[in-house]
């Protein structure tokens, strides 16, 4: 079974006042991928709540998903959209991050890539440490990592894939 | 999603947040703070009993609240953590740095 609704506009193209956001979902209850949804995004930050709510819901819609994995879902894809467009678009508007969100048997994926010039994961500190706790930036990859069951890079640093066992 | 803000008899600005606490609205919640700071207001309890989620833009908005009302020789205190949200302080061991009670009735007793 196929569901289209319109494919996701480039941001970059409309006007950004109010638009509401478009995601691209396709649907197949035959194949290991029941649900993928696409969109792209702006880089405003503002934009974020209402992305998460709108690809999160159009992902698991009619199929089974604990609070806690709905939850941590949540958060992860908040991380990886603001990392995307503050770190890696530093919020240049004519940049966009582009999203992929697929519901499989056993798992989410998540796919978020920005236009920035990428970074080395490796060298994010660890922000539990005493020296860290009070700092107010630099937990958005350990959250990540720590919600997420595997993530994965590109070699350029602007790309993250990440999975999420359904529980 | 927002904040709603109330004074209690005890002299307490009890914040709720409402919806999300993340990236797109962070700002505004350091803001309502640090404007009742400036009105003179030194106890706090910010209160998440009806929060989705938080995100790491939340949790790091909350250290600096935090911070600012600690140099300010005020109190800070948070209730109504769900299992899910407590989680995240677990996580990034914020539930050292913060003195979190499970409901506003406990948070203000203590304070």
């Amino acid at each position: 079974m196929l569901e289209r609704v319109p494919a996701a506009p480039d941001p970059r193209e409309s006007d950004r006042s109010g638009l509401p956001l478009r995601v691209y979902v396709r649907r197949s209850g035959s194949s290991d991928s029941l649900v993928r949804v696409e969109t792209r995004l702006p880089s405003d930050v503002t934009v974020v709540e209402q992305a998460v709510e709108l690809i999160v819901r159009h992902c698991l819609s009619g199929h089974a998903a604990s609070q806690r994995f709905r939850f941590n879902l949540s958060v992860v894809l908040s991380e990886c959209l603001a990392n995307a467009i503050l770190c890696g678009n530093v919020q240049n508007p004519d940049k966009s991050v582009a999203v992929r969100a697929e519901l499989r048997q056993d798992r989410v994926e998540l796919e978020v890539t920005d236009e920035g010039d990428g970074f080395d994961p490796a060298a994010v500190r660890d922000p539990t440490t005493q020296d860290d706790l009070e700092e107010p930036c630099g937990r958005g990859l350990f959250l990540i990592r720590s919600l997420a069951d595997e993530v994965r890079f590109n070699s350029k640093g602007n790309s993250i894939c990440l999975m999420l066992r359904r529980k | 999603m927002g904040f709603t803000t109330e004074k209690n008899a005890g002299g307490v600005l009890v914040v709720r947040v409402e919806g999300q606490l993340i990236v797109g609205n962070r700002q505004e919640l350091k803001s309502v703070i640090q404007e009742a700071s400036d009105n003179g207001e030194r106890k706090f309890l910010i209160d998440f009993s009806k929060t989705g989620y938080i995100d790491s833009s939340g949790l790091g908005a909350l250290v600096s609240i935090s911070k600012k009302i600690r140099e300010q020789g005020g109190e800070l205190r948070l209730s109504g953590l769900n299992e899910d949200l407590r989680s995240l302080f677990e996580l990034t061991k914020l539930d050292t740095l913060f003195a979190i009670a499970d409901t506003s009735d406990q948070a203000l007793a203590a304070f």
